[in-house]
Parts: C-alpha cells; structure tokens; sequence
C-alpha cells in the first residue's frame, strides 16, 4: 500500500485496541447516504512507470531557447542551492511555530530579511509574500493602513508597471474598494511622465506606485517621482528587480532627503531572479521591505532575533499580533503559509554570488540585452521602440503582427519574447525581449539569424 | 539524552572581504552599456562575501537545526505532516519543466498533467470544475469568498455581505471574509463539537453571503448535521464554503459536493503531500459547483480537441481575475500531481482510512494513559484534542510545558492553544504514513511526561533541555525589535 507502513497484525491489534472490528466503523458517524462509491480516478502507479511517463511529458514540452522576461527571468542557479534547499530538514519542515526546534529556518529567514534590507536599503523585511504580482497587492492594502495623511485610498498605477500587477492589485485589493487610477507614459521614452501626474498634484492621494526597471525594462527618473510623492503626501511603492539592485540606485535612497526621511516606503517585487527557476509559471517568492514606522502594518510573518532563558541568541517569529490567528478579522492580511522553501534557495543564492557576483549578473545582463536589441535591430523591419536607459528588457517595434513572427520562432525552438499587442495596442507591432548572463553571442546570433529568415520578403511572399 | 548544542554564526559573521564563490559569476560581458550616473547604486549591498564551502557548510549546519518529516515525526494537528514522496520532487525537477518560462507557448506535456490534476481534484471533492491558480490555502479562501461576493452581485444581491463562522474556525476565515470586505459573524458550538444550529437559525437572513466551515471541524470531529446546515444556510440565500484543512480525514468517504458545498478550497501541501518547505509553497486549489464556475480565477487548464490551452479573461469573462503574476506555484500543483498518480484510484481512500486509525488508535492509547480527550463522546476524525486542563490546576503545567518537552524525547511537538476554545490544549493529527511503533513510542513518551509532571515538574516547565536554544524571550523579540544584521558602522 503506497507510503503506508501498516502490517495486517498492525491494523487488528490496532482496531482491537480503539474497540472496533473493521476501519469502516471508524466512518459511522458519517451519515450513510452522504457516503461516497468508487471514486473515478486512474489506478495506482509504481515509482517507475510513473517516471517513464513524466520523462516523456517533460521532453515533448522540450528546451527552448528563451528570450522572454516580462516578469520571470532566466538566470544561472548554482548547484549548492538546491542540493541544499531540497534537504528534506528544510523541504519537509513547517512553519517555525516551534522556534526550538526550528532554529535553522528561523535563523535563515532572519539572514534573508538582513540580504533583503541591505539589497533595497530598507529597515525591515518580511519572511515572503506569494510572489510579486500578489506582494504589490498587499503593498497597496498596507499602503492604505499606513497613511494616516491619506483618506481617498485612491492608488495611482502607472501603465508602465507590470500589467499583470496591476490586474492583481485590482482582483486582491478591489474587494476593499481600493481605487487604482493609470498613469500614461511617454510614448518616446517609454517612462512614466511626470506630467501625467500633475492633475492629482494637491489632491488626495494614498500612493504612488513605481517599477523600476519599469514593464518595458526602460529606468523610471525615480528620483522626481518620488518626490512628487511625497510633496503629495503619498507613499512611494517601489516595484524592483533585485538582480537589477546590485547596479541601480536602492530605493531606500530614492528622491532627496525631507521631512527625516529618503527614499521609498514600501518596497516589493519578485523572487524569483534569486535562484528559483522558471518552472512554467512557480512557485516564485514576493520579497517585500519597508521602514521601521510601518513595521505594524507590514503584512506576513516577520522573525526576529532575541535570546533564550540563558542569554543566548535565537531566533523565533515575533509582531505575531499583526497576524490572522491572533488578530482574526482585524489582521494586517489573511497570509498564512508563505514561500518558505523559495526564500531558502534566494538566501543561499544571494550567499554564493555576494554583491560582487550579483552585479557581475546584472551587469552581463545589461550588456546582454544591448547587444540582443543591436542584433535584432539590424534586422530589416525591426526597430527600437523607445530611447530610454533601460536594464536587461527592451521593447522592439515590428514592421508587422509581432504573433505568426513569435509563432515561426517557436517552430525554430526559439521563444522570441512577449507579444505586447494586446496590453500596448497603442504601440502598434511591439515586442519584449529580454537577454540574461546566460546567454551566448551565439545563443544571440542564432536568435538574429531566425528572426532575419521569418522576417524576410522573400519568406513573407510565400 | 545528549546535552546537543548546535550554534552556528550568522553567515554576515563569516564573511570577509574579497572572499566569494568566483565560480557562479559570470564572465565579464564585453561592452559599454551603462546605467545614467544619477540611476546608479552609490555602494555594495552588505551581502556575506564568503566560499562556497561556506555557504555548503553553513546552510546544512542550519538545516541540521530542524525538525521535520524526514527526521521526526511531527503530529502537528491541522497540518497533516506526512510522508513528501520523493519521487514528487525529482520528477517535478526535470530539467525541461523547471526551465519553463511562463509566458512561451503552452507546454502540452507540463499541461497534460495539470488537466489530469484539476479533473481528479473534482472527482475527489464532488465539484464541477477547478482552478489551481491560488498560491496557498489562505489564498484560496480569498478565491472562494470573491467568487462568492461576485455570484451575489451577479444576481443583484450585492447585500450579502456577512460570513458565517464557527468560534472554533480557524484565523484564516475571519481574515479572508475581511480582505473581501466582508463581515464576520460568528456563532458557537455544542458541547460535542458541532455548530449550534440554534444560533445558526438566528444567524442567516438577506445580509448573509455564506458559511465557511471545515468538515470534520477544526475541533477534530465530523460534522454529521452538515445536510441540515447547507439547508439553512441555501435556503437563506447563502451559500457554502468548505475549508479543505482536513480534506486529509475524509478522501474517498465523502465528498465536498455531496455534503452540500458550492465551493471549497484544497491545501494541496497538506492533503496531497507537497512539502511545507519551513512555511511554503503551498497551493490552494478551489473547486466550484454550477453556480460558481463562471467566477473562477484564471488562468484555468482548458482542452480544445486534443490540445491543452490557457483559459483566460476571453473565456471566462466573469472571473474574479487573476491571483499571481502567472499560473499560481505551478510546480508544487506538479507534485501534488505525482502524489496522487502514486497513490491513485486505491491510495486515495486508504489515506483516509489509515489516518483515522492511527488517530483512533492514539487517542484511546492516550486515554488509557491518563490523558483526557476534549471530545471523549466523539469518534476521532484524522486528529484529535487533548485538553491538559486537570493537569494545569493540579500541577501548574501547561499545554506549551507538554509541547516543549515533547521536543527533548524527540517528537515535534503537536499543534498548541489551537483551538482556542479548548483550554491548554493539544491538536495531535498523527497521519497516515506513521507506523504503530512510532505511535507506541509517542505515547511512551507522553506517559513519561505525565509522571514528570509528579515527580519533576521543573524539568518540565523549563523544556526544552536539548534543543539549540531553550525557551526564547518573545517579549523581548517583540519590544527590543532586532530584525536584520547590519554591518558595524
């Protein structure tokens, strides 16, 4: 019997001990009608068999080439992170409720909170949110507890964040009558326009959200933004890339100083550059950090450092009264079971590369991109979008529909990036395409070539 | 037992400048692009700069400071600890499905699966169709109470604004009713652990949205009036919402949508057997009945002839939208996938059987050792409730002393003060892949401590003896707030 230890001596002794002939008594206090019959589910597999099958899956969904970021990015993950992070103390351990015997998470979350205040230059970090899209939702609803200067909780969001961010925001945040209004972009630079803030300027606003890179892998002039913010008396959520932190200024000195404080308030983003892989869409990790004031407001669990009956240091889940089992419906969020294992291979991630290794990351990847947008952009019919400084993303306009051209690569083994014709139409034929470190100038070159040979006439005509 | 004390520095302490693992950088990238000046970093993060030895070393030191499944048994009630096949893991770790972006062209084989998942999950709660979108149980319970919000507002009926708990539910509903902007009633429960449905006729009326209730109940038992309290609750236009904690008791016995629920949510890291990582990924699957499905979040695994798509805001216009940036924690859905092909169509009901006998089992071996049962009338369900409230009066110990002195005889402790009806309290859910001898030997110890608590009490309100750290100092935790290392100015 799969994963069930239970001899037939086992279960008589055992039934005999509780007073009950068969394990179908133990069910007779489920009434008979609303018993089920045989379920409809497929046999039992062995281990091998099993195996047979979901090698043949995973390599009739092949290995791409891939060329697309929008949100998720393809970045070199040494070895030792996942050696480590699936060692079943870390994979098959809870929530550290029972801190004594849970030092190890405990300890290693408490690492992961100091990597994430030093990458984003905040005060404190949480244990993780679900992912990124979901961390600026609860950003938002935290943003709401947090400004006491604010009663419209009307939230301004960029067109140049992630699209599907904010469709999160809406679907999460929405319920609490949260009201998000867009902000347009420069259709030149591909930057949000401090212009189109200008109508709210003096009226009552909540927050103000900021990616940077932004959607299109374009540099947002954060320094402005952030102070239009705060001359509103709105708070700066800033949206980053933490691959990108090694190189771009952190947001915890964003703007200038005022009022006693620089910088952002809330800062949140997506994990997943740190060590997790693609894996089609998960599990990834939302990091989220902020100042010490808002500590309260922070939703998720946070750990930290005190000591034990004889003075020495430990470490154990602290600001519980925040959460849901003690604050029930007045909680700051109804977070529970967060990213634990994915915080696990980032904390070891961010160890191995250290800053110097994750700038090499970000800078390689910069370089990369460039040297991609160069390649494609010889191609005749492609050209560059827009004119920002940009990170590792760039944003291509196509002489035609940007779909059968993404579809001819994939026949190639290429995915060529993200079609941005439905959220962007009014870029006309546009493209996102995203180089890492772990591409070649062949990988590059090979990219090129296909989309030379898709894009031209003579293949068009026919 | 060893006086074993594990400390480890923080890896900041190891660190030294100039060091690092050089191996995982990559090359230099030829080339001139730059960041503007005034966009750029002005210094270096303060992460560790330390080997790669180090890091091997350190990570593993901290994982050796853990229980978990793998070392210990971990009754841990409410969150069903049992066996992470490891076959889930590495199979979900093949080198094509980890290196999936999101974003390319539906991956048939990746979605053959998760098609198959959504369908058995359906099959095994009764429901008409499911969404694997929903990142952990939480989340999905915000997925099931939106739905909810949206079907009334659907119909016009957008008043119905007040959820329904049980005192004994669990912090996660009131929250999640909170989130959706609702409000929360709350109503009691008898003496043998079922919901009062005096005050449950009292409670329904044109304001009410829904229940949400776990069956069995967060209080270990089944709810066998459950017929009768869909009928309240339908018939005052409510509808109901079956939290999937102890989904675990009941496989293949009854189903969800027989007993009556429109929607229900799924901790797939609990039932299904994804690991719990140290406090996640989990997922949260909701399955829905007629009334529900057309306000699934997407994205949601479709099928057009023979291939496998997306459906997305063009085919279920009426969603509650999306809930992550892409297709939910994709890869413990894989898991929880291979968990059950394993096990499949036979496995499915042993699950339920045997984690009723062991629990059954334990409990009336722990009876017979002096302990008493919250609910000694009831049949155990997959867990069970011990209440050590005639041992706090006569020797001052409490349900926390039992748990942490639980950890030096080698056992995780079982969940505590959960619920909170129930003084001094422990929630024990043994599961179904513990064998007798782990159980007999759990409750050897349990009797040894019992006698502790005559003999030598103090050992026992100053447990744990052999961990790393004896008992930690919350207070200061929370007042004297050390939240992350920062570099010595």
């Amino acid at each position: 019997m799969a994963f069930i230890p239970h001899t037939a001596a086992d279960v008589a002794r055992m039934l005999e001990a509780i007073g009950v002939r068969s394990i179908d008594d133990l069910f007779d206090e489920i009434p008979a009608e609303l018993r089920a019959g045989v379920l409809d589910l497929p046999p039992a597999m062995g281990e091998m068999e099993l195996g047979r099958l979901l090698t043949e899956r995973a390599a009739s969904d092949g290995r791409p080439l891939n060329f697309i970021g929008a949100g998720a990015y393809e970045h070199h993950i040494p070895a030792p992170v996942w050696a480590i992070a699936t060692r079943g103390e870390f994979y098959s351990s809870y929530t550290p409720y029972q801190a004594e015997a849970s030092q190890g998470t405990l300890q290693l979350i408490y690492e992961y909170q100091s990597m994430i205040c030093a990458l984003t230059a905040m005060e404190v970090s949480n244990a993780s949110l679900y992912d990124g899209a979901s961390a600026l939702a609860e950003a938002c609803l935290m943003a709401v507890r947090a400004n006491r200067a604010a009663n419209s909780r009307r939230i301004l969001m960029p067109r140049a964040v992630n699209p599907i961010y904010a469709q999160v925001a809406q679907a999460i945040a929405g319920n609490q009558s949260i009201m998000f209004e867009t902000v347009d972009f420069d259709r030149a630079a591909g930057r949000t326009l401090l212009d189109s803030l200008q109508p709210y300027s003096g009226q009552d606003v909540t927050a103000l959200v900021i990616q940077q890179p932004n959607f299109f892998g374009n540099l947002e002039e954060i320094d402005a933004l952030t102070d239009w913010a705060h001359r509103n008396k709105a708070l700066l959520i800033a949206v980053v890339n933490p691959t990108s932190l090694a190189l771009l200024k952190a947001p915890g000195q964003w703007g200038t100083w005022a009022d006693g404080h620089q910088g952002a308030d809330i800062v949140c983003g997506e994990g997943q550059p740190l060590g997790v892989p693609l894996a089609a869409g998960g599990p990834y990790f939302g990091f989220m950090a902020t100042r010490m004031q808002y500590v309260r407001q922070m939703p998720g669990r946070i750990v930290g450092r005190t000591v034990d009956t004889e003075g020495r240091p430990g470490f154990s889940l602290t600001l519980q009264a925040r959460e849901q089992h003690i604050r029930r419906s007045k909680a700051t969020s109804n977070i529970c079971t967060n990213q634990g294992l994915m915080v696990t291979a980032a904390t070891i991630y961010m160890s191995l590369l250290g800053a110097q290794g994750l700038e090499r990351v970000a800078r390689a990847s910069l370089q990369r991109t460039a040297d991609l947008a160069a390649a494609l952009g010889r191609v005749a019919g492609v050209e560059p979008a827009f004119t920002s400084a940009r990170f590792h993303e760039a944003v291509l306009l196509l002489d035609r529909p940007v779909a059968p051209v993404l579809a001819a690569l994939a026949g190639r083994g290429i995915l060529g990036g993200l079609d941005l014709a439905e959220r962007y139409p009014e870029l006309g034929h546009a493209l996102l395409v995203c180089a890492t470190e772990t591409k070649t100038d062949a990988d590059i070159e090979t990219y090129a070539r296909a989309l030379a040979d898709v894009m031209s006439p003579s293949r068009a005509a026919a | 037992m060893p006086e074993l004390q594990l400390r480890e520095p923080l890896i900041f302490e190891l660190s030294k400048p100039g060091r690092g693992a050089s191996t995982q950088y990559p090359p230099h990238a030829a080339g001139s692009a730059e960041i503007p000046a005034h966009l750029r970093r002005a210094a270096p993060a303060a992460l560790p700069e330390v080997s790669e030895l180090q890091v091997v070393r350190h990570f593993t030191r901290l994982s050796q400071m853990n229980f978990s499944i793998d070392t210990h048994f971990y009754p841990l009630g409410s969150c069903t600890m049992k066996y992470n096949p490891k076959a889930c893991n590495t199979f979900a770790m093949l080198p094509e499905f980890l290196g999936r972006h999101p974003l390319g062209p539906e991956p048939q084989g990746f979605m053959a699966c998760m098609y198959e998942l959504q369908q058995m999950l359906q099959e095994i709660t009764g429901m008409q169709a499911v969404s694997l979108t929903p990142m952990a149980g939480a989340q999905g319970e915000f997925a099931g109470v939106a739905m909810i919000r949206a079907y009334h507002r659907a119909r016009n009926d957008a008043g119905r604004t007040e959820i329904i708990v049980p005192q004994a539910a669990h912090g996660t509903n009131p929250a999640t009713a909170a989130m959706c902007g609702c409000t929360v009633k709350e109503i009691p429960c008898d003496s043998n652990g079922n919901a009062d449905l005096e005050a449950l006729r009292a409670a329904v009326g044109p304001a009410t949205a829904a229940i949400m209730l776990t069956n069995p109940s967060t209080l270990g038992v089944f709810e066998h009036r459950i017929t009768e309290v869909a009928r309240i609750v339908h018939e005052a236009g409510g509808l109901l919402y079956y939290d999937g904690a102890n989904l675990n008791a009941i496989l293949g016995k009854v189903r969800p949508g027989d007993m009556g629920f429109d929607v229900i949510h799924m901790n797939l890291h609990k039932t299904f057997s994804t690991p719990h990582g140290g406090g996640g990924p989990g997922s949260g699957a909701v399955g829905v009945g007629a009334r529900l499905r057309p306000f699934l979040p997407i994205p949601v695994v479709g099928k057009d002839g023979a291939r496998f798509r997306w459906l997305t805001e063009r085919d279920l216009p009426q969603s509650i939208g999306r809930l992550s940036g892409f297709t939910g924690n994709a890869g413990v859905n894989l898991r929880a996938y291979i968990y059950m092909r394993l096990l499949g169509r036979e496995g499915m009901v042993r699950v339920a059987e045997f984690a009723a006998l062991n629990a059954n089992y334990l409990l009336k071996r722990l009876q017979a050792a002096g302990f008493e049962a919250a609910f000694p009338a009831r049949r155990a369900s997959h867990e069970f409730i011990i209440t050590l409230k005639r041992e706090n009066r006569l020797y001052q110990i409490t349900a926390m002393d039992v748990a942490k002195r639980l950890l030096d005889y080698g056992f995780h402790a079982p969940t505590t003060y959960f619920p909170l009806l129930v003084p001094e309290c422990l929630l024990i859910e043994p599961t179904e892949t513990e064998a007798k001898e782990d159980l007999d030997r759990f409750c050897e110890a349990m009797a040894a401590i019992r006698q502790e608590m005559e003999q030598d009490p103090e050992k026992l309100c100053s447990a744990p003896h052999t961990m790393p750290v004896r008992r930690l100092d919350d207070v200061r935790a929370a007042k004297q707030l050390d939240l992350a290392w920062k570099p010595a100015a």
